[in-house]
């Protein structure tokens, strides 16, 4: 259910080893319901489809990893090159995702699968307590297996209950403009060659001080300028993520880069960031939950993945479901094994390793004190004003004299080495 | 820079509108609450607050599902659209 990454790579997957797959997909096509920021990282693509790099419609590889501290006017970047990015394994992809996804639906086909695009179920087809099929566009369609992809708002996953709605606490919102300029004012602007691309990532004023970052990716033609909030925070603070994107637009840092272009598209979307602590129960007799239905997402601070865990869970999925062909058992018990796998994958080792990440990214101290804080000592640094310098420490030592002190400071530290 | 409203943004995107509503909300319950954070949380301003009452229109849903999610009150009865309704990302 829902031809999204992990859709399809379950769906490419069971096609492969000759099962009779159904993908079904309630968007006009695969991708019409989908946007994120930008980025695929990691080698479950190239492992699934190995000549990605020539087929597929990626926008750009990532050749520049960006993250800036912001204050209102400041900005202090780090980043990050290495010739390894260019490489053929490329690390990161500049994906968009209607664009992505109907070619990955278009590649599940090929192997065989049927993708039933502007369907969707109504409901789950159920044979005593076992999952059974699904009901949709009218007509009962049975299944040895039903496995729900069908993101984060998974009303399968709640159907079949393994799970409850996210909790706004949980979640993350997303919005998001496509901004169109010519190919060679991107490569200037951002001094990029051919299939060059950035990920640009920005923590700070941004956010108005709550949970969440900015974003900036560079498209072929185009930026995906956003902003990512937590939806709770949003709701207290009674702010909109848009005043806050309007705000980042702003930025002197952000307003260059952006100047001249033409919106085309704006979109909204929500992530379920607090990986493990919310992840539901993934398996019961007939069905399974991959990818964001089932909050595999993984947030560091300094990295915000999703799809590859959403590949790797549809993977995962499809060997559980070809075991459990072969020993004609699709119990609870026979589907167990999903989670086994997952277990020995990166997918639960990540998230089980972030466990605490979620939380200690809850707290403000990282969104404007300590950008406020960099960009203050970045200025003692690197203004020259006439009057005799301290050393580097002395410098530090006056930021944080102004702006924190040191009892605000250790604990974040003691908190963040055990969580990122 | 002047800032574009969310209309005029939403005014480019591609929608197939279905005449089925697929958005609900209980008014007594609305009009009982302080808070509104449908106004907030909603990134397309599918909610509005007009003399005390909360309106809603849902042509400019993006389905993003935060307006159910935020709303504790259990006000708003939020479902997907049709399939091949709502909207259309030409991006994403």
């Amino acid at each position: 259910m829902g031809a999204g990454p992990a859709g399809c790579a379950c769906g490419y997957k069971l096609a492969q080893a000759g099962l009779q797959t159904l993908v079904v997909e309630r968007g006009k096509f695969a991708g019409a319901k989908n946007m994120w920021g930008g980025a695929f990282y990691g080698p479950e693509l190239l492992k699934l489809f190995p000549n990605f790099c020539e087929e597929a419609p990626f926008e750009r590889y990532v050749t520049r990893q960006r993250i800036s501290f912001l204050t209102d006017e400041d900005c202090l970047s780090l980043e990050f090159t290495t010739p390894k990015f260019s490489q053929p394994s490329h690390n990161g992809f500049i994906i968009l995702r209607s664009k992505f996804d109907r070619w990955l639906a278009d590649k599940v086909q090929e192997a065989g699968a049927i993708v039933a695009a502007g369907l969707g179920a109504d409901d789950l087809l159920w044979n005593e307590n076992r999952v059974a099929g699904i009901k949709a566009g009218g007509d009962e369609l049975p299944a040895s297996v039903v496995v729900a992809c069908d993101g984060v708002n998974s009303v399968l996953a709640q159907k079949a209950g393994l799970r409850e709605e996210f909790s706004p606490e949980d979640i993350k919102q997303g919005v998001k403009e496509i901004i169109e300029f010519p190919r060679e004012t991107i490569e200037q602007r951002f001094n990029l060659t051919g299939d060059e691309g950035m990920s640009w990532a920005f923590v700070g004023s941004c956010t108005e001080g709550l949970p969440g970052g900015g974003f900036i990716y560079t498209n072929k033609d185009s930026l995906s300028i956003g902003v990512v909030a937590q939806l709770n925070a949003l709701a207290e603070r009674k702010i909109q993520a848009n005043d806050l994107l309007e705000e980042f637009k702003t930025h002197p840092e952000v307003a260059k880069v952006i100047k001249g272009g033409k919106l085309v598209e704006y979109s909204g979307h929500l992530i379920p960031v607090s990986g493990i602590n919310m992840m539901p129960k993934l398996y019961s007799d007939g069905f399974l939950v991959a990818g964001d239905a089932a909050a595999m997402v993984l947030g560091t601070g300094l990295i915000l993945e999703g799809a590859n865990f959403a590949i790797a869970s549809g993977i995962a999925a499809a060997q559980t479901i070809i075991r459990a062909k072969q020993e004609d058992d699709f119990s609870e018990e026979s589907l167990s094994y999903y989670k086994r796998l997952l277990e020995d994958s990166f997918v639960l080792k990540d998230l089980k390793t972030f466990k605490k990440a979620p939380h200690f990214l809850e707290n403000p101290h990282i969104y404007n004190l300590y950008p406020d804080l960099a960009c203050d000592l970045a200025q003692r640094i690197f203004i020259s004003d006439g009057q005799p310098r301290g050393t580097t420490w002395n410098l530090f030592k006056r930021s944080l004299e102004d702006k924190a002190s040191l009892w605000q400071i250790v604990p974040d530290l003691i908190r963040g080495k055990g969580a990122i | 820079m002047s800032t574009i409203s969310i209309e005029d943004k939403l005014s480019v995107n591609k929608f197939d509108i279905d005449k089925d509503v697929h958005i609900k909300i209980n008014e007594d319950i609305c009009k009982s609450c302080q808070e509104h954070v449908c106004l907030y949380v909603c990134p397309a301003n599918c909610y509005k607050l007009s003399e005390g009452h909360i309106t809603f229109s849902y042509e400019g849903c993006l389905e993003c599902g935060s307006c159910h999610i935020a709303c504790d009150k259990g006000a708003i009865d939020w479902t997907l659209p049709r399939p091949g309704f709502g909207i259309c990302y030409q991006y994403g």
